[in-house]
């Protein structure tokens, strides 16, 4: 392929942003030696490094991008307008993005002039929130406000996964987290083999936590088996659900068991080689990451000789930019090759054929967390993360056995008596207060015919309108439809269309009857999870809480 | 090796790697497709193909989906017909798809309405781009079925001169930047005027004679020849109106072309036309 690139030249700045990710420009000319042809992989972290650098991506940076990594730039193009966060215009280095989304809304979320609304920014305890994100020679991202209130069940007997956060660990220390009993998990997954980790990952009947709750044992043992190698790892921590913020408490405050995790994921399943996936509007948890491989690797607990066992495995932080879409795992196997975050039709399914074509486990940052308590502990995975916001006295994440009943979670977060209460997010339920008594397991929200899916529990007062939520949550699909499929793009479009004229009194007359159809043909017909749930919440708020009865 | 397996009651046997969609092929099971062609890969994304699969949480891809042993296909349940009206209604009421012959047939048979969302229903509509003198685009018309986008890339002619850009409803067939045909890297091979479905690419000449409403397809007399610019010997069928060639395109089953030409084939027949004294 001989690239037509465009006329404009990168500045100084962009040249060095772009060449610190694509490696040096070769002397004898990129476009002859055709030296990066298999690095388009890397083109949203130069897109990325180069905005992070002179706040947008120039005509000149994009052109760069493609010389030096072999990408048409009508390809380039297309995947840096498919990013959000990325901006093709020339903007102020300095940018405040305010979120608009759920939980924030009901604390009085305010867009400044000169600010940028945004999706739900996963600090849903201290709403309302913002990010700033300062571009320049020392670029950095800021989580406004800073910090957020403690862990509700800080000192609480009992925990699991929040066990070391709740005593107060330091986050960026290996020899603190070994004094927790850190690392104790992959000495014993070593004793038992990879084999016997997958046995007993398998016994614990371990379900995803991000949303989809499959056995992640199953998984494992389906890539451990293929002939097809490398088998990859990727961890999906793009958590970016409405009301969602458990893996981001997680990651910033406890990064080294995500680490020590996946060392035994990849132990158990052949990789050699694993991806952490953060959204890009969590900089406190690539910090918390990055230094946390630094130091495991400086410890010889990632490398080529992992522990002195024998097995290579390390792995590499990749930042999203800015698409909710990219939480499906294909759509996340996608941007990470550099493509658009376009979800891919399943099957083939991850386990066959997933990041770079190859066997891929791809799990959720809490499911994770799971893996070494299974193996110093035994026995079952038997808590869950909760994400509580909205009317309640103590937000955050709250760790409870599964089974426990949501009242029971409301009365320890001092909820105010909810008119409603949004489980699982946008791609979740709203349930009424009568059914308060709901046991949080997977069985009985199935039975129940709601899901726990990413955690959420988003509470709405007496008091609360409970149109906005509706509208937003249809605003929120339109604006994240990848648009690929028929149905999610133009249906989630149709969708507001028709619950503005429910919620504006213009009716057609048939808005229920066509608000029936879309969420009908989205749920059967969407390629991907977002398109099929993308009318979940809305349809629930209709025949669960009559909101227009 | 073949699959055998049950659509519609009915069982079929299939080669190994085979899809449902060739499975109906075989049965005469007629199946309504856009965004599928032979030549190209299938992307799946329009979704009117789908078919309900027993023991399938969702309805699959009948163009993409493999045929399975023992597989139950079902392609004219209530499901399938809701799902299959909806897309084109979906479809209907957001794009001109006045010349998408296909698309309005599709419409008549599952008697889907696309008005039914109302008069404020947004559209996909955008001003014509007339910026060179061999094709036109017209996004108006545009169902982002990927054609032209696989013709120009990987599938054909590994041009990649285009590509999706934006997301969501605003997800739109670009060049980089979105600057004119003649400063990016299109070659005018005309590919993806031959796959498109919509209308929405279109050949110069034809643009213009529809525009002045002398396009007369039921009059065009197809002519089939070799292309004479070259050896590789392009066959090419020549659409002819009123003694002048309005049109080329190369039939898809041709196994040289499979349906792709050149600049010089597609649109290098003016000089067919110059006639002495004109």
């Amino acid at each position: 392929m001989d690239l037509r690139l465009p006329p404009a030249e990168p500045s100084d700045a962009e040249r060095e942003a772009i060449d610190a990710i694509a490696g040096p420009a070769p002397e004898n000319g990129f476009r002859v030696a055709h030296g990066n042809r298999h690095s388009r992989h890397l083109l949203l972290p130069a897109l990325r490094a180069a905005q992070r650098r002179v706040g947008f991506v120039s005509e000149g940076a994009l052109g760069y991008a493609c010389a030096r990594l072999d990408v048409p730039p009508a390809d380039a193009y297309g995947v840096a307008s498919f990013y959000a966060l990325l901006a093709l215009e020339e903007r102020p280095a300095d940018v405040l993005h305010v979120c608009t989304d759920l939980a924030c809304r009901l604390q009085g979320a305010n867009v400044p002039e000169g600010a940028h609304p945004s999706p739900c920014l996963g600090l849903c305890e201290r709403a309302p929130a913002a990010l700033r994100t300062i571009a320049g020679e020392e670029p950095r991202e800021i989580q406004l406000p800073q910090n957020g209130p403690p862990l509700p069940q800080a000192g609480a007997d009992g925990l699991r996964l929040l066990r070391r956060i709740a005593a107060g660990i330091d986050p960026e220390s290996l020899d603190a987290y070994r004094a927790q009993g850190g690392y104790a998990a992959l000495a014993r997954a070593v004793e038992l083999g990879a084999d016997g980790v997958i046995q007993a990952v398998k016994d614990s009947e371990l379900l995803g936590r991000g949303g989809a709750a499959f056995p992640t044992g199953r998984k494992w043992e389906a890539v451990a088996g293929q002939p097809a190698q490398p088998h990859y790892l990727v961890c999906n921590a793009d958590e970016s659900e409405p009301g969602t913020f458990k893996d981001r408490v997680l990651m910033e405050n406890d990064p080294f068991a995500l680490v020590e995790a996946m060392t035994i994921a990849a132990f158990a399943t052949g990789c050699a080689h694993g991806y952490v996936y953060v959204r890009a509007e969590y900089p406190l948890a690539h910090a918390r990451l990055e230094n946390a491989f630094a130091q495991a690797r400086a410890a010889g607990l990632l490398g080529d000789d992992v522990a002195g066992t024998g097995h290579a495995f390390d792995l590499e932080l990749r930042i999203g930019a800015g698409a909710y879409v990219c939480g499906e795992e294909t759509a996340l196997f996608q941007s990470i090759e550099g493509y658009r975050g376009e979800p891919r039709n399943k099957p083939p399914f991850p386990v066959e054929v997933g990041l770079f074509g190859k066997p891929t486990v791809v799990n959720n940052v809490e499911t994770l967390f799971n893996v070494p308590e299974i193996l110093v502990d035994g026995g079952a995975a038997g808590t869950r993360l909760f994400c509580v916001s909205g009317h309640v006295g103590r937000p955050g994440v709250y760790e409870l056995e599964l089974g426990t009943p949501l009242r029971t979670l409301l009365e320890l977060a001092e909820s105010r008596p909810p008119k409603a209460v949004l489980l699982g997010g946008a791609a979740g339920s709203f349930l009424r207060p009568d059914q308060l008594d709901l046991e949080l397991s997977f069985e009985a929200a199935r039975a129940a015919g709601v899901s726990l899916g990413s955690g959420v529990v988003l509470v709405y007062d007496e008091n609360a309108d409970l149109v906005d939520p509706v509208l937003r949550i249809a605003e929120f699909f339109r604006d994240e439809s990848c648009g690929q499929c028929v149905p999610c793009r133009v249906g989630t479009v149709r969708q507001e269309e028709a619950l503005h004229r429910l919620a504006s009194g213009r009716t057609n007359g048939d808005e229920l009857e066509v608000l029936a159809d879309l969420e009908q043909v989205m749920r059967d017909a969407s390629i991907c999870g977002l398109g099929q749930t993308a009318a979940s919440a809305v349809a629930s708020a209709i025949e669960n809480l009559k909101v227009w009865a | 090796m073949s699959v055998e397996l049950t659509i519609d009651g009915l069982t079929v046997s299939v080669d190994e790697g085979s899809t449902i969609l060739d499975a109906c092929r075989k049965l005469e099971i007629s199946t309504p497709t856009l965004c599928y062609a032979d030549t190209l890969t299938p992307v799946n994304v329009c979704r009117v193909c789908v078919v309900e699969v027993e023991g399938s949480r969702t309805l699959v891809p009948s163009c993409s989906r493999k045929a399975e042993p023992g597989m139950a296909v079902h392609t004219d349940s209530p499901r399938v017909r809701t799902s299959r009206r909806l897309v084109l209604e979906l479809l209907g009421s957001s794009v001109d798809l006045s010349r998408a012959d296909d698309a309005l047939r599709f419409i008549a048979d599952y008697d889907a309405k696309p008005e039914r969302f109302g008069a404020d229903a947004a559209t996909v509509a955008k001003p014509v781009k007339v910026d060179n003198e061999l094709y036109v685009r017209d996004y108006s018309r545009c169902i982002l079925c990927y054609k032209c986008v696989e013709a120009c890339g990987e599938d054909h002619q590994n041009t990649f001169a285009i590509a999706v850009a934006g997301r969501g409803f605003g997800a739109h067939i670009s060049t980089e930047l979105d600057v004119e045909l003649p400063e990016s890297a299109c070659v005018y091979c005309g590919n993806c005027v031959a796959v498109c479905p919509t209308g929405a690419l279109v050949g110069k000449t034809e643009f213009d004679l529809r525009e002045a409403g002398t396009w007369n397809e039921a009059e065009q007399e197809q002519v089939d020849t070799i292309c004479p610019y070259c050896g590789v010997g392009c066959n090419l069928t020549l659409h002819v109106q009123d003694g002048s060639i309005v049109k080329v395109t190369s039939p898809d089953d041709h196994d040289v072309t499979r349906g792709n030409l050149c600049v010089k084939g597609r649109f290098g027949y003016e000089f067919t036309q110059n006639r002495p004294g004109t």
